[in-house]
């Protein structure tokens, strides 16, 4: 990372723009996040007549420090494990809640967001804030680890949410409006590259795949242009170039080379002949199946070729109603 | 009848990364050594038998989702073919035996 993009941090650590992004994420997220998002409800409450013996026991077996005291609904204090010390260090467990408790309350809206509460919490010296609503009816409880893990449960959903975004573009065509929205990807072929046969295939067919296509109408398309794809590899003098055209109704793949063409186009395409070298034989090519395989493969298949220009192979899949990539309402789809 | 299974009964040699095995149900098999043939016949999930053992196996394996390759006659992938299959997620299996032995015994075990 170059120095541009670094910052000293307070502590003399160096903070990295991914910091940065984080941490402002984090300060997003205190204004974002309301104080109701990360309380704890069904809060422990205790009446100001109870005896604080039976307050012991509530926070021993709750595990917590404080509760709120409650007076026919309405919220009158706040008990702390303070509080409990104090009537322990004069030995009087027997007397009530009201005589211990602090009656100064501070407490936030549910409705505010999380930032409140910081702030609250960095002001005031409490472990812990009353929430309530827009009545003043206590409806939760809220302390710094609530906020810690509304925070980063929240930078977890972000997480998820970025992956999903990120490896799922099924809804490109819905995101986009225009009266004819298709999505290019183009493959610069090597001739004799056997090392990568196939790559542009797989790079096609996952690209579908993310695109929200069907599997078997992804196997389809991978299938005709990998045979597409070995033709490039196998004949061609200088390679070629794969273009396929996505658009909600039908895909269109095409491979474009400058030579050497082919002679007889006819013979090309009958099953089982094949021009390929004993060495390419050897690997496994040249059965003289690949033409018929795309054609089964397509609805549309047009071979055009020129000895000594080149070759076009084009090979359409129109797109069945159920398999179309899905729009949004205003784009017309044109046939 | 799981991959583990046959791996198994059938001596063969993983040469990929281990997968859970037991978990893949091959369903059928398909026996070729020209690529397109298989790229015609093979179906997604099965076993391919060939004598090949370049690169463009993957390749082939990969786009018909098949169960594996299992590659006959000790033919042995190189590195890179293995590298490759990795990445893919391709299984590559060994066997020292003919590709008419391994598809006999398939057959026999109920793999058709």
């Amino acid at each position: 990372m170059s120095n541009l993009h670094e910052l000293q941090g307070r502590r003399g650590r160096i903070i990295t723009d991914k910091d940065a992004r984080e941490i402002s994420r984090v300060e997003e997220l205190s204004y974002d996040l309301k104080i109701s998002e990360v309380m704890t409800r069904n809060v422990k409450t205790v009446s100001p007549d109870m005896p604080m013996n039976a307050v012991l026991e509530i926070l021993r077996v709750n595990r917590i420090s404080g509760v709120p005291v409650l007076e026919h609904g309405d919220l009158v204090g706040i008990l702390s494990i303070e509080d409990l010390v104090r009537c322990m260090e004069k030995n009087e467990l027997h007397f009530p809640v009201s005589a211990y408790m602090s009656r100064n309350i501070v407490s936030v809206n549910a409705y505010d967001s999380v930032v409140k509460a910081i702030e609250t919490f960095s002001t005031q010296r409490k472990g812990r804030l009353p929430v309530v609503d827009e009545a003043g009816k206590l409806v939760g409880i809220i302390t710094k680890g609530d906020i810690t893990r509304g925070v980063l449960n929240a930078l977890q959903r972000d997480y998820h949410e970025e992956e999903l975004r990120r490896y799922r573009a099924s809804h490109l065509f819905e995101d986009i409006t225009s009266d004819r929205t298709s999505l290019i990807l183009r493959y610069n072929i090597k001739p004799r590259d056997y090392l990568n046969g196939g790559q542009a295939s797989s790079h096609i067919k996952r690209a579908l795949l993310r695109l929200g296509a069907n599997p078997q109408l992804a196997r389809q398309c991978g299938i005709a242009i990998y045979e597409a794809e070995m033709n490039l590899i196998i004949h061609t003098t200088h390679g070629g170039i794969i273009r396929v055209q996505i658009e909600p109704h039908r895909i269109l793949m095409q491979t474009t080379d400058d030579g050497p063409g082919i002679e007889d186009v006819q013979k090309a395409l009958t099953p089982g002949w094949s021009t390929a070298s004993q060495e390419v034989r050897d690997m496994g090519f040249g059965a003289g199946m690949g033409l018929v395989n795309i054609q089964r493969c397509v609805d549309r298949m047009e071979l055009e070729s020129a000895p000594g220009k080149g070759t076009r192979l084009t090979m359409e899949i129109i797109l069945r109603p159920e398999e179309r990539f899905k729009e949004t309402e205003e784009n017309g789809t044109v046939a | 009848m799981n991959l583990q299974e046959i791996i198994h009964r059938l001596d063969l040699t993983p040469l990929t990364h281990p997968k859970p095995f037991e978990s893949i149900h091959p369903t059928g098999g398909y026996a070729s050594d020209l690529l397109s043939c298989v790229i015609a016949g093979a179906k997604p999930g099965n076993l391919w038998l060939t004598i090949q053992a370049h690169v463009n196996i993957v390749a082939v394996a990969s786009l018909n989702e098949l169960a594996a390759v299992i590659v006959t006659e000790n033919a042995s992938p190189d590195p890179a073919v293995i590298e490759k299959a990795n990445e893919q997620g391709v299984t590559l299996l060994v066997s020292r035996e003919t590709t008419y032995q391994v598809a006999g015994k398939l057959w026999e075990m109920g793999i058709r």
